[in-house]
């Protein structure tokens, strides 16, 4: 997917935090090209983020994912200076970020963009439907609205006949639904979520991630989604940005990251997804063989093998896969396979190469 | 056998690999040889040169220091009515405490001229401060209050009592207004907090006997005074607490706050106030305790209220009056603490509480407020309610009662306490004694370096350096390593028994449960209570100030290890026992090393406590730095030698404590 940067919902150029006193003199000099480790034992900074850029559109699901230590709570905390960068530049809406007086960055804040936090971040001293009002208290809105307003939000993240309830009353998963409600309230354009779920059991975490896509899908919310596990990013993310030491490893759709790790760190990331549930048709295909039947069903490329497998398998003649109107490449039977047995393989084994898709 | 394994690797050449944290190298170290080669140099040291350059002075000897303070002082009494700081700062501050102590005096204590008794008499004071308790702190502690001043009356020390508690709550007051925007401040601001922070640390060092004699030289003998030198000592605690208590509010929750656009106003107001609030009616507790125990305390520079009576019996060594009004002090000390306490535990569940209880509670406080205001007339009105009734008089048959006991029983167990006191003394006392006092003082210095390098490494080395030079400066070496002497063998013994104690509390939760409370109530009680049993059982000497600093310094110390044990993770515990690990293996080679910063810490601890004991011990002991301060006030000739052994004791106390300190420190690193 690519955005034109004049309508992108989010634009981040070359963002750089560095944590430490003489951070700021190192940039610029060869120190800024060390290695995290060697840097700290050199000057005693922690390079977070290092020389960061990606576009984010508008009603996008945008998953930044790295293991823990890689620096994804402070790249999504700069994006609105809850951390101050280095270096770079953050623009959100037109809105230059970096460069806000400490007022309008209360007011975008206040009105344009909202957090869910890991640790939920609730005000143990108030209630369910306080703590929702919460941003619409701090912004000055009437007692009448905020209250209207926070008690459609409860309703709309299931939380109804709980408002009058205290945040320790409630299990993790209901306390993150409270923060849910909280960050939708205020009515944001964008909407960042910093590994909310990871605190959660695997069954309700699952329950928030479809919540999460149900909201999407109802609001239509711009969001960053920061996770360590790659089935979260796979499952919700539009484009998932992967990150290693505080750099950019990878951008890339799901099957993009599935189908052409950047990288051996992808790759190792990667390598026990059940591939048949991400790729689509477009990376297992290949040139039709000499004298091979080209009367086969049509399929789109962007169909996922998985879905699209019985259909194929149960088909005579190999199918022929369009992205529009345009021929592509057929599949058949053995293609299908291929992606299958390969998952069944022990963990760890070179996936079988598959597709025509970018070479990895 | 369950033993707790890595969880297995999913792939023995994964590629993903975890990033190991930056870890500097840990230093090689000898400690214990090196503190044991230093202590046989100083015992050949000792017989070589014992006896000589010890800084030995006489007791009425004065150096020109102390003449020099002496003329200081002069100085400032006679131009209090000239010079323009003593004239309207101090002045100013001073009227102003008078004025405010007179003022609640007359209403709740004192006869108000030109009546023969106070505004309002008893009868009004207890429905008052009752119906206050109910209203702070619930139902319990309104019977509570109620039952300890009636008790405070019957026992004959109303008017004390009650004037106690008027230094007390104005002391406290001034706290919370003062206290209470410097701790948000601090909380707010890392310059502030950075700024402060060494300040109170001092402030805490400093052992309670040794702000006296400064606030004299500067406020002179009086209410004042005892308000001002209260307040001074029970301030930090409140400060501290008050930035700890925001401080400590998630860092979560404050970060959700700001990525909302909060106002720093707005923070304070509505996250970090409501969350610290319980917290920091915990330091008010902890500040009306450190108040009760400075006010009594202050009796010594004239501050009115029950430590007159406690100083007055204990220096006449009547044990009688002392236990009366001492037990006077710890019914107030129980009635304080348990009330500050419960209503920190309410305010929780006042803020939770909904609407329509709100009401409810409304009324009742108006109804109770109503008969309070009664009872307050009644006692304005009729002499019977404002007078506190002669009878029944419990005060003096218990002292009485007291002092034939106490008659008895050192004629009975004379023996036993005098074979523990020889014990001690020739057994330990004596033989450190003669290596700290009779030493050169240069060797001691010298021993006092190598140690506190060994055990803290430089910093310490430079604060010790410091001290010793102030301490020869004051003129009061060798009464100084007596002193010091005193502590450390009081410090060992506490250790003893905290260890001992606390090991057992941490193993094992019935222990702490029943322990604990005991350990909490002592710690609430001002050190002059401490003083009565021990001179009952000990008569007037050193050890009387060692049994008395012992009892002191345990609760504090004992409390902290049990912390440490407990502390311990449940995980290596389970660990070590699945290993096959004896009781005892456990202790010695996993709790008490695990737990090692907070042994250490302990000891810092129970030094302090110790030493601002010992000092005081010197009310019945006569020796020692503390007793060179109480002379002070006493005889006006002694004055700046008091004035020099409030240093000197001050000097010793940030000496220990920087040792200790950085000991700890490193000893958390392991
Ligand atoms: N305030 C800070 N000061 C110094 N180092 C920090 C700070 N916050 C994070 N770091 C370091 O920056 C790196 C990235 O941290 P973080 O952004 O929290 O990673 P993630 O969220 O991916 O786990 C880590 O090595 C962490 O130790
Ligand atoms: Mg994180």
């Amino acid at each position: 997917m690519t955005t034109d940067s004049s309508e992108a919902a989010l634009k981040v150029e070359s963002l750089w935090k560095i944590f430490g006193s003489k951070a700021d003199r190192i940039l610029g000099t060869p120190d800024a090209d060390l290695s995290r480790k060697e840097l700290q034992a050199k000057t005693g900074c922690v390079m977070a983020v290092k020389d960061v850029s990606f576009e984010v559109a508008p009603g996008e699901v945008f998953v930044v994912m790295g293991l823990s230590g890689s620096g994804k709570s402070t790249l999504v905390r700069l994006l609105t200076r809850l951390i101050e960068p280095t270096a770079g530049t953050v623009v959100m809406n037109g809105d230059e970020i970096t460069a806000a007086s400490e007022d309008r960055l209360r007011e975008i804040r206040r009105h344009h963009v909202a957090m869910v936090f890991q640790h939920f971040g609730l005000l143990p001293h108030r209630k369910v439907i306080d703590n929702v009002a919460y941003g619409l208290e701090i912004r000055g809105e009437d007692k009448q609205t905020r209250l209207a307003r926070s008690q459609e939000m409860v309703d709309l993240v299931g939380l109804s006949g709980y408002e009058s309830s205290y945040p320790d009353q409630l299990s993790g998963g209901m306390q993150q639904r409270v923060g849910l409600a909280r960050a939708l309230a205020v009515d944001p354009e964008l909407m960042m979520f910093d590994e909310p779920f990871s605190a959660l059991d695997p069954l309700i975490r699952r329950d928030m991630q479809n919540e999460v896509i149900r909201l999407h899908e109802e609001v239509g919310k711009t969001m960053v989604f920061i996770t360590h596990d790659l089935q979260e990013a796979l499952k919700l993310g539009d484009r998932i940005l992967i990150m290693r030491d505080g750099e950019i490893v990878q951008i890339g759709t799901p099957d993009e990251v599935v189908g052409a790790p950047a990288d051996d760190y992808v790759k190792d990331f990667v390598s026990e997804v059940p591939k048949s549930h991400v790729l689509t048709l477009k990376w297992v295909m290949r040139e039709p063989r000499p004298g091979e039947s080209l009367e086969g069903k049509v399929m789109q490329s962007d169909r996922i093998v998985k879905d699209a497998a019985r259909e194929i398998l149960d088909s005579d003649d190999p199918v022929r896969v369009y992205d529009g109107d345009e021929f592509l490449g057929v599949v058949d039977d053995d293609d299908i396979l291929r992606v299958v047995v390969a998952e069944e393989d022990e963990p760890g084994s070179e996936p079988a190469p598959v597709g025509l898709g970018k070479s990895s | 056998m369950t033993v707790t394994a890595p969880p297995p690797e999913s792939k023995p050449q994964a590629k993903v690999v975890e990033e190991q944290p930056f870890v500097e190298e840990a230093k090689q170290r000898h400690t214990r040889l090196l503190l044991l080669a230093t202590f046989v140099a100083w015992v050949v040291g000792w017989a070589l040169w014992k006896g000589n350059h010890t800084l030995a002075i006489g007791g009425a000897e004065l150096t020109d220091l102390h003449r020099w303070l002496n003329d200081v002082r002069d100085d400032f009494d006679n131009s209090r009515d000239s010079n323009f700081f003593l004239q309207y700062v101090v002045g100013g501050i001073s009227d102003a405490i008078d004025w405010v102590v007179t003022f609640l005096q007359e209403l709740f204590s004192q006869p108000a001229f030109p009546r023969p008794v106070p505004e309002v008499g008893w009868l009004g004071v207890v429905g008052l401060l009752t119906w206050l308790a109910y209203a702070l702190a619930g139902i319990r502690s309104a019977v509570l209050v109620a039952a300890s001043l009636l008790l405070f009356g019957f026992l004959g020390y109303w008017e004390d009592s009650i004037d106690l508690l008027i230094v007390t709550a104005a002391a406290v007051g001034i706290c919370i207004l003062i206290g209470l925007p410097l701790g948000i401040w601090m909380a707010r601001s890392k310059i502030a907090s950075a700024a402060i922070t060494p300040i109170l640390d001092l402030l805490q060092t400093v052992p309670s006997f040794a702000y006296l004699t400064p606030l004299v030289l500067v406020f002179g003998i009086g209410p004042a005074s005892a308000v001002v030198v209260t307040l001074i000592y029970a301030l930090p605690p409140l400060v501290r607490i008050t930035e700890h208590g925001l401080r400590s509010v998630s860092e979560t929750t404050i970060e959700a706050s700001s990525s909302m656009g909060v106002t720093r106003l707005q923070l304070l107001r509505k996250v970090q106030l409501p969350m610290a609030r319980r917290t920091i009616i915990v330091g008010v507790n902890q500040c009306t305790m450190a108040a009760l125990s400075m006010a009594t305390i202050a009796a010594l520079i004239n501050g009115p209220g029950l430590g007159q009576p406690v100083t007055k019996a204990l220096q006449s060594l009547d044990v009688g009056t002392a236990f009366v009004s001492g037990l006077a002090i710890v019914i107030m000390a129980i009635m304080l603490d348990r009330t500050t306490t419960a209503a920190s535990e309410r305010s929780e569940l006042l803020a939770r509480r909904g609407p329509g209880s709100a009401q409810r509670r409304r009324i009742v406080l108006a109804a109770t407020g109503a008969v309070a205001a009664a009872l307050v007339y009644v006692s304005h009105t009729y002499l019977w309610a404002a007078e506190f009734p002669e009878e029944p008089d419990l005060g003096r048959p218990l002292a009485e009662r007291v002092t034939s006991f106490n008659d008895w029983l050192t004629g009975n167990i004379d023996e036993t306490t005098n074979a523990l006191k020889d014990l001690v003394s020739y057994g330990l006392l004596n033989p450190l004694q003669a290596l700290m006092a009779d030493s050169p003082w240069w060797l001691v210095a010298a021993v006092l370096l190598v140690v506190s390098y060994l055990l803290g490494g430089w910093r310490p080395v430079i604060t010790t350096a410091i001290c010793e030079a102030v301490i020869l400066g004051t003129g009061l070496w060798n009464e100084t390593m007596r002193t010091l002497t005193t502590t450390l063998v009081a410090t060992a013994a506490v250790m003893a028994i905290a260890v001992a104690v606390g090991v057992w509390m941490g193993r094992n939760k019935r222990a702490d449960t029943i322990v604990r409370p005991f350990l909490d109530a002592f710690q609430t009680m001002p050190p002059f209570v401490y003083l009565v049993p021990a001179l009952a059982l000990f008569g007037p000497s050193r050890f009387t100030a060692i049994v008395a600093a012992v009892a002191y310094g345990v609760p504090i110390a004992t409390k902290l290890i049990a912390d440490g044990i407990r502390g311990v993770s449940p995980t290596s515990v389970e660990a070590a026992r699945a290993a096959g690990t004896t009781a005892w293996q456990m202790i010695s080679k996993v709790q008490l090393p695990m737990a090692r910063a907070a042994v250490v810490l302990a000891s810092n601890q129970g030094l302090l406590y110790v030493l601002s004991m010992v000092v005081i011990g010197g009310l019945v002991g006569g020796s020692g730095l503390g007793y060179l301060v109480v002379s002070g006030f006493s005889q006006a000739q002694l004055f700046g030698k008091g004035l020099a052994a409030g240093i000197a004791i001050t000097a010793l106390g940030v000496m220990l404590d920087r040792i200790t300190q950085h000991a700890a420190a490193r000893s958390g690193r392991h």
